[in-house]
């Protein structure tokens, strides 16, 4: 370890491998280091040994649960949204070669005490329960202005102004219905609260366009997720950056973040050895309690509550899907802020057959987030095993580029990796100085 | 009928003893200048009329510090396992890995042991009686080699080839015949969907 690099990475969460598989490809020589002998940190997927291991101390899995290696149980519920910025790095860097894909079978939404399905297909929307016949018309309309709108044709504004109008200004013209705001607002465009309604309409009118375009892609829901878990995404990324030259190194303990003098980084220590580097990226973990220097790089910025749920039946009222997404949004259960439910299956590869995983989680509002969630519970039907997490989101109270320390974000409690790809998009500006760029690939012709 | 076949096959050992070098000389016939790639395929042509690919992944250096991921060995059919005849220790090496392929790899997966550097053979230090009596222990093929002058390598490739299943599926990307991604709802391909609208593409419509 007496070599300098270009960067240390710390953990191998996937903020953190996309990061460093960019880096090893730019030319960046990488070491990538991480406290755990698995990858993935916080967004890893783990088998039973491990899972048992993280929340129930010595305590093994029950033998019914079938074989340790048919399980790879996501930390983090999330899915990949189609047609997102995740998918596009995925395809531009060639990770995909490593992964493999398959849809979410089912997008559902809470509603007065039962769940709907968000409709797929206009036959599916002429169908659904979530709208009356009237109120159907006049989101066709809604729907129809979004899809028709183009910036540099005033013809299909409609005297509107994305940049100045707010939402709610939107939903009036249009005059949806409370109900209706709800489902278009927390079903469509992600929102976890209500904060968008007063906000310019653009942005929401992005996030609506990136779901049913996502939607529009392979239909049935706007998501898809690797076989084998999220914890592939990391491992695939990892493998990029050591193809490119990245070094890597698990069950390492890192002990101190060298700094000289002025503050600035030097190098990381582990046990007596002190590897140097330019600069370092790390996930928040490894910097919140610098004792050597008592330095505060990270702040809280509230806490997420998830409860990883193993089941032996499908969530009832979803037509025995294999895998789904339910928003409960937070009107509907009285909150600020919508309860999310994420469930993947034996079709995933990453639980037994006739097992279901789900994760149930939200923004933690009051000192008893495990009672926040109980309307998510209550969905799911008789539990078979809950882990419980309460998990502060950290962000970095720093740029970086004073100490040429750059920190990354938490998972946030947002369904998809769209944030994710930001903070990698951020990360990489404050490092490289440059906006990041992905350059079109040449596009492979799939032979019939 | 000609048949193709697609398999997944991983390399493994210690540092330096010629992994990449042996995959070097069987995919490209060469023996110097080897750049580390992501994927490297060879196709065997068996005397039956069935041709055999082998989508090879190389271990990328991930195997220094003991850091390689379940991803590697995930869906693999099967592995060559190296060492290096003229290092005793790299036997040692060779058999850890191939206890952890025991227990990270499909059971079903056929392992070769390789002794290369057989060109160094003046200076051998592990005799053939010993990998060999080990190998058969253990059940797996073995052979020398030397990826330096290319003797037994294509050998050994071809052997492999033989022992795989005939009825195996062809490989999708990401690994050779994922028993998952048969049963259920067909996978998605983010490549294909990249594809701009041509007029061979209406025919899906």
């Amino acid at each position: 370890m007496d070599e300098e690099y270009d960067v240390i990475v710390l953990g191998t969460g996937l903020t953190e491998c996309i990061l460093s598989g960019l880096l090893s490809v730019e030319g960046k020589k990488v070491l990538h280091m991480d406290r755990n002998d698995y990858y993935g940190g916080d967004s890893a997927s783990l088998n039973l040994t491990q899972l048992f291991r993280k929340f129930r101390g010595d305590q093994a899995p029950p033998s019914e649960l079938g074989r340790d290696r048919d399980y790879a149980v996501d930390l983090v519920p999330k899915f990949i949204i189609a047609s997102g910025e995740l998918t596009k790095i995925l395809v531009h860097t060639d990770v995909t070669r490593y992964l493999e894909f398959k849809q979410i079978a089912g997008s559902f939404v809470y509603r007065e005490g039962k769940i709907s399905k968000v409709p797929s297909t206009e036959m599916e929307a002429v169908k659904s329960p979530l709208m009356g016949l009237f109120e159907k018309r006049r989101a066709k309309k809604f729907f129809e202005f979004l899809q028709n709108w183009k910036d540099e044709d005033p013809a299909t504004h409609q005297d509107i102004n994305l940049d100045t109008a707010t939402m709610k200004a939107v939903y009036e013209k249009f005059g949806l219905e409370p109900g209706t705001q709800d489902f278009i607002g927390h079903a469509m465009a992600l929102y976890l609260d209500d904060d968008y309604i007063n906000k310019p309409a653009r942005q929401a009118y992005e996030r609506i366009v990136l779901y049913t375009s996502s939607m529009a892609r392979y239909g049935k829901s706007p998501y898809i997720y690797p076989l084998y878990g999220l914890g592939e995404l990391p491992q695939a990324f990892a493998r990029l950056s050591a193809i490119y030259g990245g070094t890597y190194m698990l069950d390492k303990p890192v002990h101190e973040i060298v700094t000289d003098s002025e503050g600035k980084f030097v190098g990381v220590r582990s046990g007596s050895e002190t590897v140097k580097a330019k600069q370092v990226i790390g996930d928040p973990s490894y910097f919140g309690d610098d004792k050597e220097s008592g330095k505060i790089r990270v702040f809280e910025d509230g806490k997420v509550v998830r409860a990883i749920c193993i089941l032996k039946h499908p969530i009832p009222g979803t037509e025995d899907a294999d895998s789904v997404q339910i928003i409960i949004p937070q009107n509907q259960v009285r909150r600020r802020h919508d309860i999310y439910i994420a469930m993947v299956s034996s079709t995933h590869n990453v639980c037994a057959k006739d097992v279901y995983v789900a994760i149930v989680s939200t923004i933690v509002e009051t000192d008893r987030p495990e009672q926040e969630i109980i309307p998510g519970l209550q969905l799911l039907g008789p539990i078979y095993e809950k882990f419980v997490s309460v998990t502060p989101i950290y962000t970095p109270i720093s740029d970086g580029k004073a100490d040429n320390i750059f920190i990354t974000r938490s998972y946030d409690a947002t369904s998809h990796f769209e944030t994710v790809v930001e903070d990698v998009q951020d990360v990489w500006k404050r490092i490289i100085g440059k906006d990041l760029v992905l350059k079109k690939r040449e596009v492979e012709v799939v032979e019939h | 009928m000609s048949k193709q076949l697609q398999f997944k096959l991983v390399l493994l050992g210690e540092s330096a003893v010629g992994k990449s070098s042996l995959v070097l000389r069987f995919v490209k016939d060469q023996f110097d200048d080897y750049r580390e790639t992501a994927f490297l395929t060879q196709t065997v042509n068996l005397d039956d009329g069935t041709s055999v690919k082998f989508e090879i992944w190389d271990t990328a250096g991930q195997e220094r510090y003991k850091s390689l991921a379940p991803m590697y060995y995930r869906n693999a059919n099967c592995a060559v396992v190296v060492y290096d005849i003229t290092q005793t220790a790299s036997l040692e090496k060779a058999r850890n890995w191939i206890r952890e392929l025991q227990r990270q790899a499909d059971p079903s997966i056929v392992i070769a042991l390789c002794g290369n550097k057989l060109d160094l053979a003046a200076r051998r230090q592990v005799t053939q009686e010993e990998a060999q009596k080990y190998a058969e222990e253990e059940g797996l093929m073995w052979a020398e080699t030397s990826a330096k002058t290319g003797e037994g390598v294509s050998d050994i490739f071809t052997r492999i080839a033989k022992k795989l299943p005939t009825t195996a599926q062809p490989a999708s990307r990401g690994g050779a015949s994922r028993a998952g991604a048969t049963a259920g709802r067909a996978g998605v391909d983010l490549n294909k969907q990249q594809r701009p609208s041509t007029s061979a593409d209406q025919c899906n419509c």
